[in-house]
């Protein structure tokens, strides 16, 4: 039985080894592929813009049942589509290009 | 195989080590593969620790009394389905469930953000393996689940009789799931603190561990409460316990963050106070470990107490300091994006909600810890009961009940008066007509129970005109039949839906609560066969007496040698309601001192209480057969002198024969209680709601929204 516990003690070393290893050897074996990733400020944005988007639903939702007059309705909405331009021409500026796909919800 | 027990947690302990280094060497240095193998050692951590689990959990179910945790707290007459769980039963094996726990938990979390947010998990990686160095050095030394003794004992002591219930094995994995979950959304405001990233990205990679925690701890919290009501012989489900208490506060301010984090996200407001409230509620959970587990505490669910105070302390200590220096320190980049718009909207409702949430917490921990400071000062023993908690709970849960029907009929940023009208019309009068309805069916004596159960009706008024004003909304835009335009609404506004849900079970809980405790009957009666207590409008009689010998034959499956109870006819105005079987189990107390036969039913007595539960009400028996009657103390003296061991059994048959035969009067408990059915399904309801909100919308509805979304925003600034 001790015999076992140390053979199976071994194993679980070389697993733990292996997994944690795996960065560094795939680093050194020059295999690992610098991955893109956005920056914070990007990161920062998609993350604004998501939360006004959802903002712009809630205010139509608000408006649809009852909750916010037409006139507040308005109001609100157009500040919150200026808010989104705004984060929009910021994300374009940051990519120099088309805003990326969003993976929020 | 405890040598293996051994050097999974020694290596445990080595990773983590490891994975902090290297996390912290990788945020420090931008050098992204020190990061990945940080983050690669937490999944390392879960794969030894699951082994170590795994190793044993094979002990308790071989019954290996070799170890000393499976000799102390199982043994060959506990059932199977509790040899499983009695793993978590002592002191050493729920350390072990508490860092296999955590490391499940945080393997997860950080698999998922394994491509964003690398600063910041880098950090909270290092703190979240922090955490598992700190349990697995408790294991490794002071408790450790691998300590055996030689030679092994033949027979265990077996698992607590009180914890042989179906859901005592859910109740603690759920409550320490809910504890471990806790503490990844601390370790991830503690990064975004380190990291100077404070924006709500943190929040949104996290929020879903922060429900699932809130989800967790509620669950586990109720499995606690129907266990103290339907298997406990005291009647009640909340006795404002230390223990009880200390998983009710993390979930009092998780719901508290749930709500405030939404303002972040939308407004950006409300920063210092979301990052205290999730380190308060990671703090709070630890804090919870710490009075099960360091044996501070006199109670049921302190078992095992042993000498984990002062490493506690520290680690609180360290957390609470932590916290407040990233705090203050960060207070700059902290500051709100907004303000408040008006105190008419839905922010400010939020706002509202979560002091009172807060200040139910103070109350508790103050409740709870006060007597602890106290002894520790003054060396005296001071306690606070149910009628201090009462004091204070019950207006600020009466307000809260109130808030989140507010909430709900409010609109973000700002609600005109007019519209505002307007919404509380259906809520109010909801609300009035339960008033009318209760005044006339005599309810006035008790007036708190009567304000809940109008600030229910209330909240059912708002949260009700609410489902049926977005369902028509939703009918005039697609033209969709009733359910199915409720169906989409929920579907594509989960959060908002989701979250309404869970203010009706609220709701529902707290007018069961209400119901139960202001309007229950109780009696407590010495009866013999043939007599009859009346408990309220219902007539219980004791008709004849119930006796079982040995394990096998328990009806409650519950291991116990000898099982005496009643059969208990229950009638209301003269018509047969339900029959009922109370019994209580004695257990082997393993003590040879008790005498051959004496031992077998000289461990604890515990009642397996009966009831006929309904919606409008329960009908709730235990009994407490007198078993040191002189007839029946007779035969085990006799047996004793008598009977060897391996014959000591046939005396209990003896027992209960003569119990039948001539029984002494029992003590019964009977109680009659409404609407505690309400207390189960508005937790189901409650935690119905919470799935719904933390189920994550399909990836093409997201980005359909998305686009809709955006191409809506260039059109309407188009327009501008």
């Amino acid at each position: 039985m001790q015999a076992v516990a140390v053979i199976l003690a071994f194993v679980l070393l070389a697993v733990v080894l292996f997994v944690i290893s795996g960065p560094l050897r795939a680093r050194r074996a020059g295999d690992a592929q610098e991955q893109t990733h956005p920056s914070f400020e990007q990161a920062e944005l998609e993350a604004a813009r998501e939360a006004k988007y959802r903002e712009i639903r809630d205010a139509e939702l608000d408006l649809r049942t009852g909750k916010l007059s037409r006139a507040d309705y308005e109001s609100i909405d157009g500040t919150l589509r200026a808010e989104a331009l705004k984060i929009l021409d910021r994300l374009r500026a940051l990519a120099g290009a088309e805003t990326p796909e969003t993976n929020g919800d | 195989m405890p040598v293996l027990g051994r050097i999974c947690l020694l290596l445990a302990l080595v990773i983590c080590v490891y994975g902090i280094g290297a996390s912290l060497y990788g945020a420090r240095s931008g050098r992204v593969e020190f990061s990945d193998s940080g983050r690669r050692a937490v999944y390392a951590l879960a794969i030894v620790l699951t082994a170590a689990f795994a190793v044993l959990e094979v002990a308790f179910l071989r019954n290996d009394f070799a170890f000393n945790t499976v000799a102390d707290t199982s043994s060959r007459t506990t059932p199977t389905f509790y040899r499983a769980a009695a793993v978590w039963s002592s002191q050493e094996g729920s350390l072990l469930l508490w860092a296999w726990l955590l490391s499940l938990w945080s393997s997860l979390a950080l698999f998922l953000v394994r491509k964003r947010m690398r600063d910041i998990a880098a950090y909270a990686t290092a703190i979240l393996l922090g955490f598992g160095a700190f349990f697995i050095a408790l294991m490794i030394f002071y408790a450790t689940p691998f300590a055996t003794r030689s030679p092994a004992p033949v027979e265990g002591v077996g698992l607590d009789p009180l914890l042989r219930f179906p859901t005592m094995m859910i109740h603690p994995p759920m409550l320490y799931s809910g504890y471990t979950l806790c503490t990844i959304p601390l370790a991830f405001a503690m990064g975004a603190l380190i990291a100077r990233r404070v924006d709500a990205d943190w929040i949104r990679a996290t929020r879903r561990f922060a429900f699932a925690a809130w989800l967790f701890l509620g669950v586990g919290i109720l499995l606690g409460a129907r266990w103290s009501y339907a298997e406990l012989g005291w009647g009640g489900y909340w006795g404002w316990d230390a223990v009880e208490n200390a998983s009710l506060m993390p979930w009092l301010t998780g719901t508290a963050f749930l709500h405030s984090l939404m303002v972040q996200e939308k407004r950006g407001m409300l920063k210092v106070w979301n990052v205290s409230l999730v380190l308060a509620t990671g703090t709070l959970a630890i804090m919870g470990t710490f009075l099960v587990r360091s044996g501070v505490l006199n109670s049921i669910h302190a078992f095992g107490g042993a000498t984990l105070g002062v490493p506690f302390v520290t680690l609180i200590g360290v957390l609470i300091a932590g916290s407040i220096y990233l705090v203050v320190s960060r207070r700059e980049m902290l500051r709100s994006e907004h303000r408040l718009d008006s105190l008419l909207s839905r922010e400010s409702i939020f706002l509202a909600n979560n002091v009172v949430l807060v200040a139910l917490c103070f109350v508790i921990f103050w409740g709870t810890y006060f007597p602890l400071i106290s002894e520790a000062l003054t060396g005296n023993e001071a306690s606070v009961g149910p009628p201090w908690f009462d004091r204070y709970t019950v207006p600020l849960a009466l307000v809260l009940v109130l808030l989140s029907g507010i909430g709900p009929v409010i609109a973000w940023r700002r609600a005109t008066l007019a519209n505002a009208r307007r919404n509380f019309v259906a809520p109010l009068l909801s609300a009035l007509v339960a008033l009318v309805a209760l005044l006339a069916a005599g309810v006035s004596h008790k007036p708190f129970a009567l304000a809940m159960f109008c600030c229910a009706a209330f909240v059912l008024g708002a949260v009700g005109q609410e489902f049926v004003r977005g369902t028509l909304a939703r009918r005039a835009i697609a033209g969709e039949a009733p359910p199915v335009a409720l169906l989409a609404l929920v579907r594509r506004n989960r959060r908002r839906y989701g979250g309404y849900i869970v203010h009706i079970g609220i709701a529902v809980l707290f007018v069961g609560v209400a119901a139960s405790s202001s309007f229950q009957h109780a009696v407590e009666q010495r009866l013999s066969p043939g007599s009859s207590s009346r408990v309220g409008a219902y007539t219980l009689r004791y008709v004849r007496p119930t006796a079982t010998v040995t394990p096998k034959n328990d009806a409650a499956h519950t291991g116990s040698t000898l099982s005496l109870g009643a059969v208990v006819d229950v009638s209301k105005h003269g018509h047969h309601v339900a029959t009922l079987r109370p019994s209580e189990g004695f257990y082997d107390s393993g003590e040879p001192a008790q005498g051959t036969v004496g031992h077998l039913i000289g461990g604890q007595a515990v009642s397996h209480i009966s009831m006929s539960a309904g919606p409008t009400r329960d009908v709730w028996t235990a009994i407490a057969p007198d078993i040191s009657a002189p007839a029946l103390a007779r035969i085990v003296t006799i047996g004793n002198r008598t009977l060897p061991a391996d014959e000591a059994v046939v005396a209990l048959g003896f027992l209960a024969r003569a119990y039948l035969k001539n029984p002494p009067p029992a003590q019964f408990h009977f109680i009659v209680s409404p609407l505690v059915m309400w207390i189960w399904l508005g937790g189901l309801i409650v935690f119905g709601g919470g799935l719904i909100a933390i189920w994550p919308a399909p990836s093409a509805v997201r980005r359909r929204v998305a686009m809709r979304s955006r191409a809506r925003s260039a059109h309407g600034l188009a327009r501008a």
